[in-house]
């Protein structure tokens, strides 16, 4: 009964969620500028909810998601710029294939490094993700510092019903992974991993699934971005594009998925908003960023809640 | 034959002898107790038995297995379970979800069957809710289920460590201080749990205690460590008054 209620709650919300965008498209009420925001935010949700799992559920401070992020964007794009398939068809194909490529080297970058812990692992996935970038810029095929250009738009607001598909099943599969006897292991590991090593968990083969799996959708939502764009740098996938998402995710609160999608949401948001403010934008986003994580952490949540369950209490007692 | 047969087990760490040519046979269903002075080693044995630590030489032979080179999560799901000196919870998993946790390889359903909510998956999730509720009540936590474990008092996680380390079905369940920090209320129902538990789950223990009135309480047979070497072992009340024992532990 209470599991049904919160499955309905979120279908509702997804519904709602849905009809607004279509809405407000339709009718025109979103200029241009807040337009052309729709797919970011819904690539940003995807990064971010992909990174809590690394860093929220498994604990490790991943600097490297906009590296994997960068090589599900050009598997993808030379996928689509290599091959005819009809366009819905190619989308699709074309994020399988940017995540499986980004996997893949989740994988082998994440045998290696997941050997470390905390600030090591920090440090060497932030590096990770520089070579990346550097080897992007040096290959041929990837056409070096110019990058990929003329990528057809097949995820762009146009397409949005797409994206925000795309971006639900994201969601779910993590949710649903995080909420099942593989989720649980992975949070064990966070916890206390020799306490999770003395239950049977085996601790390495967890870290690398959370890992693998969050690569696999931060290269899917690079798929999306680079569709959108339809250019694509190395430099669009430098550290900055790493600290941004783990920014959303540390605002969103560690390993809370409904978090990452709010803040999300509005940290992609909120550049745009300011863009008035002219020069005074990043000054005043950075402000905006400190005040929304001191009022995070002030316990303001906690107190309403608290507030709350006890008129509750009071109600039932009556 | 015996449920355990340790024999010979030696470790250093550098020059130091942490535990050395350690000798130990229990037998099933007994509740055996290691002690002995600070720094004697009897941490180190736990972590020997668990594959926490490889031995430098010995043997460790459980139920006919040799465990000697397998990894803490092989040995397992071998059978033998423990719990920590120091209390290591996940504190941010529910008491209900530590215990859970502990049941991971009991009842297995695929990845798969996680994402896209397959039947084996609520069929599986609703008995792991089920056996771990069963074994909270064992230890009154059932109540506790929803709440945290960081926010348990102290006395119910030591019970709740217990909770999550038979989980596993252990053949044989190490003991780390069970009773530290306790007070003598909670330690009198400590004892009467791990009495409990032995029965009525059918394993053997093997516990270290500072404790006397829970080692002299509960155990049937001791040994005693000092300096990583066996100082000696037998029936708990000779043990207890033997005068080797006396002068290095126990104090006239």
């Amino acid at each position: 009964m209470k599991v049904n209620k919160k499955i309905l709650v979120r279908a509702l919300a997804v519904i709602l969620g849905y009809a607004l965008i279509t809405v407000l498209l339709k009718s025109g009420m979103l200029n241009r500028q807040y337009t052309s925001l729709l797919v970011p935010i819904g690539v940003n949700i995807m990064l971010a909810v992909s990174l809590n799992l690394v860093t929220g559920f498994l604990g490790e401070l991943s600097l490297g998601h906009a590296g994997f992020m960068s090589i599900g964007a050009y598997a993808g794009a030379l996928f689509t710029l290599h091959t005819d398939l009809p366009d819905g068809l190619n989308i699709i194909v074309a994020m399988i294939v940017g995540g499986l490529m980004a996997a893949l080297f989740g994988f082998v970058i994440g045998v290696p490094v997941l050997r470390l812990q905390g600030d090591y692992l920090a440090i060497v996935t932030l590096a990770f993700g520089e070579i990346i970038k550097s080897v992007l810029n040096a290959l041929k095929f990837t056409n070096g510092p110019k990058g990929l250009s003329k990528i057809p738009l097949l995820s762009n607001y146009q397409h949005y019903t797409l994206v925000f598909v795309v971006m639900v099943i994201t969601v779910l599969i993590i949710t649903n992974i995080v909420d099942s006897r593989h989720g649980r292991a992975v949070c064990s590991v966070r916890d206390n991993y020799i306490a999770a090593e003395s239950i049977g968990i085996s601790v390495s083969r967890f870290k690398i699934m959370a890992f693998v799996i969050g690569a696999f959708f931060a290269g899917v939502a690079g798929v999306l971005y680079a569709h959108n764009v339809g250019i694509i740098k190395p430099t669009t996938f430098d550290y900055n594009k790493s600290i941004e998402i783990l920014v959303i995710v540390v605002l969103g609160g560690m390993g809370s998925i409904r978090g990452s999608i709010i803040s999300a949401i509005i940290l992609t948001v909120l550049p745009e908003v300011l863009r008035g403010a002219d020069n005074m934008r990043m000054l005043l986003y950075s402000i905006v960023l400190i005040a929304m994580m001191l009022f995070n952490q002030s316990g303001f949540k906690e107190r309403m809640m608290e507030r709350i369950a006890a008129s509750k209490q009071q109600k039932a007692g009556e | 034959m015996a449920l355990l047969e340790v024999k010979n087990l030696s470790i250093a760490f550098g020059g130091l002898k942490a535990v050395d040519d350690f000798n130990v046979t229990i037998e099933k269903g007994q509740l055996y107790g290691l002690i002995g002075p600070n720094g004697a080693g009897k941490t180190t044995v736990f972590n020997l038995l668990t594959g926490v630590y490889q031995p430098d030489s010995g043997s460790i032979v459980l139920d006919g297995q040799d465990l000697v080179g397998k990894a803490p999560a092989e040995i397992c799901k071998c059978g033998i379970a423990r719990t920590f000196q120091n209390i290591r919870l996940f504190k941010k998993l529910s008491v209900r979800d530590n215990v859970k946790v502990a049941l991971h390889n009991d009842m297995e359903y695929s990845l798969a069957a996680s994402i896209l909510r397959l039947p084996s998956y609520f069929r599986h999730e609703k008995a792991m809710n089920e056996r771990a509720m069963e074994i909270l009540k064992v230890f009154d936590l059932d109540s506790y289920a929803d709440t945290s474990a960081a926010n348990l008092p102290y006395g119910k996680q030591r019970k709740l460590e217990i909770a999550r380390a038979l989980a596993t079905e252990p053949k044989l369940l190490l003991l780390d201080e069970p009773a530290a920090g306790m007070n003598p209320n909670e330690t009198a129902e400590l004892m009467s749990t791990i009495k409990l538990i032995r029965d009525k789950f059918d394993i053997t223990i093997l516990l270290i205690e500072h404790d006397m009135k829970l080692v002299s309480g509960i155990c049937e047979r001791l040994s005693v460590l000092n300096f990583g070497t066996e100082l000696c072992s037998g029936d708990t009340s000779a043990v207890l008054n033997d005068p080797k024992v006396i002068t290095a532990y126990l104090g006239e």
